[in-house]
């Protein structure tokens, strides 16, 4: 027998079965229940809007990176989850130039994948809320026929959507805050009220974020410490005076909540590394969700939380670092 | 009294936080009994198989030697003596390939006829009357190395600082890598070499306590100990969870008695001396045969070779003989790794001895290889909630990265093992532990000013 031709490769000889490639992909099949309820409620449109954002972001990725780098699955995240967080009449040039600005500016500038401080959905969203404000706040109603377009979908690039003869609404947030009005839970709870089209199914984006928290492709402390600091103030707050303040199930279930402490905020790169540094951002969005959505001048707070919290990434990695084995104050230094 | 203390036992948490679950591989060789291998043709024994400095060569080349004849001696008390694994003539002393990747010089002895291999007296005297300091030195001059992989010299472990107060022995019989069943089979056929090892060892420490701890995956090997337990001795077989890196010196202590090594120190320091049970076998065995440490269980397995066995070797034997011994390599062999694959170094020659430290020997098929690819930190934390002594990896790593070796010496690189357990949980499958060990070098030769 000849000799054979030996490989040297570094140890560990094994290797977990998760992969960055196989993390990706697995969050955006997580994603795939969420579209599908999108575009049950809001019909062609959702699938319109999501298409345009994801095509913004895949287009830019794939133009500057090479299209081998969208094999990793992150691009496709951004752009999924970009769309979800649109409303959907929204004209489609607008989402791919919000998919474009979230890829180019919100992560290929920083370095790429693993480089970025914000997450480059919310960035792209922010962009577009500031740049088109009309159009961000437009909400077609639900009860529109299913196949109708629920907007100016395919206004013309750099054009302002035309009116269409689609009836619009606001958001329960919008409702509960310029109105006082509230509504009922188990619509909020299935998703059939009027905002963006991801914002609307917190059942099917809590289940798929069980899923991946189960598959720790996602940080449970997170989600849960969002959860529970948003829970407990606006339930302080609504003992103080429930016709001023919502009541705590209100406020999980409306607006971006489930869908940003579920997807957005435990985007693994805009969120801290540390456990304890995971509770503190989590508490931190809890916080600032409460107090944009009672005292800001917006409806909705969720956005605006999370890339504020994830400035302050850096900070709370470092101040949140492990105590390394054997160096407890019990026993040493002796 | 015996009855409430194992109650506690049970209760107590009985592992370590953090580690990783990778698969165990051991079902391979688990059920294989140790079986003898007929002498190779040659052995090549290099001056450095143990932690400390080489030893220094007695013979020349065109001397004969006998089996267990002595042919390098310990440089100093931090090193140990090498002694012919098989009787025959001494062909040189060159740079051979060597376990740890770089040349070594090493004494090559070319193999007699298998009739002139029975040794003609007693070399290490009975253990039975010998005073403490005679019993160490009997240990030191049968060249006795930790087996389980670091090639520790096991005397110096025998003479503790005067200030140390030693209350318990540890016997780790973990074998926490994946693969290897060489502690699992010892466990299994020689229990009783293990409570004389562990016997002799309490002789010469004063300790009055020992502690087995075996992972769970082992029934059959806790049971062995436990049927053979001496009425008259305070040892206990504790059962662990089956994690890696539980072998791990620090991660045992904090199992077996709830006690962290501060960093920087000695298990010394909390009262705990922690010995493979391979190498307490071996204590035993050296004194049972009268022969001193010649060979060794090694585990030749994975799915490259085609009869994957526990073999007992002469130390010196080359990989490639020796892996024709249990079959030969299948032809997707690709790959071949001494000792576990977490830790365990890649072979580039079949030239490469067994040495004394050499747990096991590791082929790997062309799809069994890992992937090389690897993708940018996505700072998942995966890696910290991996890492046993609680070290942030993704920090240590960017800074490793970027050549920052100060700062890295700042966030207690340190304390790291080298356990791999990082870079096995790494998804992008960034070579921390590379990262890491490259850092230890650098630092080494270039210390930083404190």
């Amino acid at each position: 027998m000849s000799p054979p031709r030996l490989l040297i490769t570094a140890w560990p000889h094994l290797a977990d079965r998760d992969t960055t490639p196989r993390i990706m992909w697995t969050v955006n099949a997580t994603l795939v229940p969420v579209l599908a309820a999108a575009i049950w409620y809001f019909g062609p449109s959702a699938a319109l809007v999501v298409a345009a954002a994801l095509a913004g972001c895949l287009v830019t990725e794939g133009a500057v990176r090479g299209a081998a780098s969208l094999r990793d699955g992150s691009a496709v995240i951004t752009g999924l989850l970009l769309g979800l967080c649109l409303p959907a009449g929204l004209p489609l040039w607008m989402a791919f130039v919000g998919g474009a600005f979230a890829i180019g500016i919100g992560k290929l500038i920083f370095g790429g994948l693993g480089q970025n401080v914000f997450n480059p959905a919310l960035l792209g969203r922010a962009f577009l809320q500031a740049a088109f404000p009309v159009a961000l706040t437009t909400w077609p109603s639900v009860q529109t026929a299913w196949w109708r377009l629920r907007g100016d979908n395919f206004a013309l690039p750099l054009m302002s959507a035309q009116p269409v003869d689609v009836v619009t609404a606001a958001t329960p947030l919008g409702l509960w805050k310029f109105e006082r009005q509230g509504t009922e839970l188990w619509r909020l709870m299935i998703g059939s009220t009027e905002g963006s089209l991801g914002e609307t199914a917190g059942l099917v984006i809590l289940a798929g974020g069980a899923y991946l928290a189960w598959r720790n492709y996602l940080n449970w402390r997170i989600p849960v410490s969002i959860f529970t600091t948003v829970a407990a103030a606006s339930a302080g707050l609504h003992q103080l005076d429930p016709a001023r303040f919502a009541g705590p199930l209100f406020m999980l279930f409306s607006g971006g909540l489930v869908l940003g402490a579920v997807y957005m905020a435990t985007d693994l790169v805009t969120s801290p590394v540390t456990n304890g540094g995971r509770w503190i951002f989590g508490a931190g969005i809890g916080v600032l969700v409460v107090l944009i959505r009672v005292w800001g001048g917006l409806a909705e707070g969720v956005m605006y939380a999370i890339l504020i919290m994830n400035a302050l990434v850096p900070f709370i990695n470092r101040a949140t670092q492990p105590q390394v084995f054997g160096t407890a104050a019990k026993g040493a230094g002796t | 009294m015996g009855r409430a203390r194992q109650a506690l036992q049970l209760i107590r948490r009985i592992g370590f936080r953090h580690g990783v679950h990778p698969p165990e591989l051991k079902e391979l060789t688990a059920a294989v009994p140790i079986r003898r291998l007929p002498f190779p043709g040659e052995v090549v024994l290099p001056l450095s198989q143990h932690a400390g400095k080489p030893a220094l060569p007695l013979v020349r080349a065109g001397d004969r030697v006998e089996r267990g004849d002595k042919v390098a001696e310990a440089d100093g008390w931090m090193s140990s003596p090498v002694h012919a694994s098989a009787s025959g003539t001494v062909r040189g002393i060159e740079l051979c390939p060597h376990p740890t990747g770089a040349w070594q010089p090493a004494i090559r002895i070319a193999v007699a006829a298998h009739s002139a291999q029975v040794p003609r007296r007693r070399m290490i005297p009975d253990w039975r009357g010998l005073t403490r300091e005679q019993l160490v030195d009997a240990v030191r001059q049968a060249g006795v190395v930790g087996l389980g992989g670091a090639a520790f010299p096991t005397h110096v472990k025998l003479v503790p600082p005067e200030d140390a107060r030693l209350d318990t022995i540890l016997v780790n019989g973990c074998e926490c890598e994946p693969y290897l069943t060489t502690d699992h089979r010892t466990m299994v056929e020689y229990p009783a070499r293990v409570h004389l090892g562990i016997r002799i060892m309490m002789t010469c420490l004063g300790v009055r306590r020992a502690l087995i701890g075996v992972e769970r995956n082992k029934p059959d090997a806790i049971a062995a100990l436990q049927a053979t337990l001496p009425g008259d001795l305070d040892v206990t077989v504790q059962p662990l969870t089956v994690k890696y890196p539980q072998g791990a010196e620090k991660m045992l202590i904090h199992a077996l008695l709830g006690r962290e090594v501060p960093s920087g120190r000695l298990p010394m320091h909390v009262g705990a001396v922690v010995h493979n049970v391979a190498s307490i076998a071996t204590i035993a065995e050296v004194f049972e045969t009268g022969l001193p440490l010649i060979e060794r269980i090694v585990t030749v397995t994975g799915r490259g070779v085609r009869r994957p066995s526990n073999v007992i070797v002469p130390v010196g034997t080359r990989v490639g003989e020796l892996i024709d011994s249990c079959g030969g390599m299948t032809d997707d062999a690709r790959e071949i790794v001494f000792g576990g694959p977490m830790m365990g170094q890649a072979q580039a020659s079949l030239d490469t001895p067994v040495t004394k430290g050499t747990t096991g020997v590791i082929v790997l098929t062309a799809a069994e290889v890992k992937p090389q690819r690897s993708y940018p930190c996505i700072r998942c934390g995966h890696c910290l909630d991996a890492c046993p002594v609680f070290l942030n990896p993704q920090l240590l790593g960017q800074l490793a990265q970027h050549e920052r070796w100060a700062e890295m010496a700042a966030h207690h690189l340190a304390d790291c093992m080298l356990c791999g357990c990082c870079g096995y949980a790494c998804p992008s499958n960034i070579p921390l532990t590379q990262l890491f060990a490259l850092a230890k070098t650098h630092l080494r030769r270039h210390p930083v000013a404190a």
